[in-house]
């Protein structure tokens, strides 16, 4: 681990006596598994020529083979830069998983015939309703936190109901309930909208309670200061205390608007056509659902991926003050 | 001034423009249970210097903090400038117009580079254009020595370094009184004459100053009066030749005798 102290610790992996019996407990963990009759085992047992052995024989050789392959790539990497581990060792993960697919046996010509409708309908319904509703949660956190800090008793009141009431129930029962339930009052809501309203009021209760903890991390010396220079209250949160608060809002937001992309996918129970919805019923037609919901899978994580950046840039911009 | 937006009632309310810059009559004022302020009676002239002390506890930071209005308070009155400090925003923005303030741990802006410092609250109370409110920073910060900081952040900077910030965003705004709280009181000694000597400056050209301060050697250079404070009441007050030299009151004696031996 890098702590930001002077004392620099060898890496535990670049200990031979942490090293060594690490691959030979690698080595048992693929013999005992067995990795020889995996998928990616079988592979490896063509790629060298080992059709010919007993089937112990071949477990054995292909764990050995892995175990080997494993101690060498992070012997390797251990000598790269630190960025760069960071990035090999990712990018090897990542065709782990992509692999792991792989040996599903997909029908990448069912992928390619539905991918088109899974992008034009499903993922820009998916993005229309995540964008939407992030968009109204972050209005509904500044204002319910807005409303918690002051010192109106109604307010209050109000924010704490709201923030008990939709932290309290399940997202997928909030989205029964505005659809089903908002009728009753004799206002018909469509699923999109109602399944938006939903994700805002759940989400934005959530926040809430986010932007409240940043704004209360700001010391009160701050506000003082403002006050003392004659800024008004709203000028005093918008420019001094919000600024400040970001570089700990972010982080867990971030977090937030991960988990929104894919808790979207719960409105697919009312009937939007959403990235989830079409995955499911696109996979049962010709009943290759498991394509569906690797492609369906890859596209949610791809969009995850692009909002770590985005996390990622913001960050940065309101920790340059702290930069070093 | 020409081209600045008028704050509200800032002409209307200047009522008195040859009385005192400060009138305080009976202040009170409980945390809870306990009086910070017990019944507490100053005068202040205008372009006078007034340096505040006494063991802490003895109210004299919420007694500055009650002129601008960071602190309320229950008993009595409060005159700036003619001004009667109510909790009507209309009246509270009008004094905090008129008075600027120093703390102890100088409550620079973070985020804000030094001069965006000094350029926001001008730009935001005073309604300058960003040009003006620029050049009137920069007039500032090269007055307390800093120009060439201006562009970087606070973090950056030595505890002197803000302070001197701290005091030229103050200044920036054109107060006509000046509050200090502890202003040296969180720096490292090599930089508490940078500060103090930035201080005398400012008293030099006669601005109107209440400081809250443990520095005796400026007391004794610049204050035209020291007060010593106790228990929410002003013990002892005196020009600071006498004040040093013949203290009266007993709680007096002490207190300099405790302060003295450590300087």
């Amino acid at each position: 681990m890098h702590f930001a102290d002077n004392v620099d610790y060898p890496a535990l992996l670049g200990r031979p006596i942490v090293f060594l019996p690490g691959l030979a407990l690698l080595f048992e963990a693929l013999r005992w598994w067995p990795f020889g009759s995996t998928a990616i085992g079988r592979g490896l047992t063509d790629l060298f020529g080992l059709s010919g052995l007993s089937a112990a024989a071949d477990n054995l050789a292909v764990a050995g083979l892995a175990t080997l392959f494993v101690g060498f790539n992070l012997a390797v990497v251990m000598r790269l830069k630190l960025r760069w581990q960071v990035y090999v060792v990712w990018l090897e993960l990542a065709v782990l998983i992509l692999v792991f697919f792989y040996s599903f046996n997909l029908s990448f010509d069912f992928i390619a015939r539905k991918i088109g409708f899974l992008l034009t309908q499903g993922l820009m319904m998916t993005l229309y309703i995540s964008v939407a509703s992030i968009s109204i949660a972050s209005v509904l956190a500044l204002l319910g936190a807005m409303a918690k800090l002051s010192s109106n008793g109604v307010a209050i009141g109000v924010a704490n109901f709201y923030t008990s009431l939709f932290r309290g129930i399940p997202l997928l029962m909030q989205i029964y309930l505005i659809y089903m339930g908002l009728p009753q009052l004799g206002y018909v809501v469509n699923a999109v909208p109602a399944g938006i309203a939903a994700l805002s009021l759940c989400y934005g209760a959530y926040m809430t309670e986010i932007f409240r903890a940043g704004i209360e991390s700001i010391p009160k010396g701050q506000w003082e200061a403002a006050r003392a220079l004659g800024l008004k209250p709203n000028a005093t949160l918008l420019r001094i205390i919000l600024p400040q608060a970001m570089r700990v809002i972010i982080p867990p937001t971030g977090n937030q608007f991960i988990a929104m992309l894919k808790d979207s996918s719960l409105v697919s129970v009312v009937g939007v056509w959403e990235l989830m919805y079409l995955a499911r019923t696109q996979g049962q037609t010709e009943f290759r659902h498991i394509e569906m919901m690797i492609t369906a899978s890859m596209i949610y994580w791809l969009f995850s991926i692009l909002l770590e950046l985005v996390q990622a840039r913001i960050e940065r911009f309101y920790g340059r003050a702290h930069a070093r | 001034m020409t081209g600045r937006k008028r704050a509200p009632g800032e002409t209307a309310m200047d009522a008195d423009p040859a009385g005192p810059a400060i009138d305080i009559r009976g202040l009170g004022k409980w945390f809870g249970a306990f009086k910070a302020l017990d019944g507490l009676d100053l005068t202040v002239a205008r372009g006078e210097r007034l340096v505040i002390c006494g063991p802490s506890g003895s109210g004299k930071s919420t007694l500055i903090r009650t002129i601008n209005a960071l602190e309320g308070f229950e008993e009595g009155e409060i005159h700036v400038e003619g001004i009667r400090l109510t909790r009507k925003p209309s009246a509270v923005e009008a004094v905090r117009l008129r008075v600027g303030m120093v703390f102890q741990q100088f409550n620079l802006f973070p985020h804000l580079t030094v001069l965006q410092n000094c350029t926001l609250p001008l730009r935001l109370v005073r309604g300058l254009p960003a040009a003006e409110a620029r050049e009137r920073a920069l007039h500032y910060l090269a007055k307390v020595r800093i120009p060439e900081q201006a562009d970087k952040f606070a973090a950056q900077l030595s505890g002197g370094q803000q302070q001197r910030v701290a005091i030229a965003r103050a200044l920036a705004m054109e107060p006509r009184i000046m509050l200090f709280d502890e202003p040296t009181s969180a720096l490292d000694p090599e930089m508490v004459k940078e500060v103090l000597d930035t201080m005398v400056q400012l008293a030099a050209e006669g601005m109107t100053m209440m400081v809250v301060t443990h520095e005796m050697g400026f007391a004794r250079q610049v204050a035209d009066r020291v007060i010593f404070m106790d228990r929410g009441k002003i013990v002892e007050q005196a020009p600071p030749d006498e004040f040093f030299a013949r203290p009266r009151e007993e709680r007096t004696q002490a207190f300099l005798q405790q302060v003295l031996r450590l300087h």
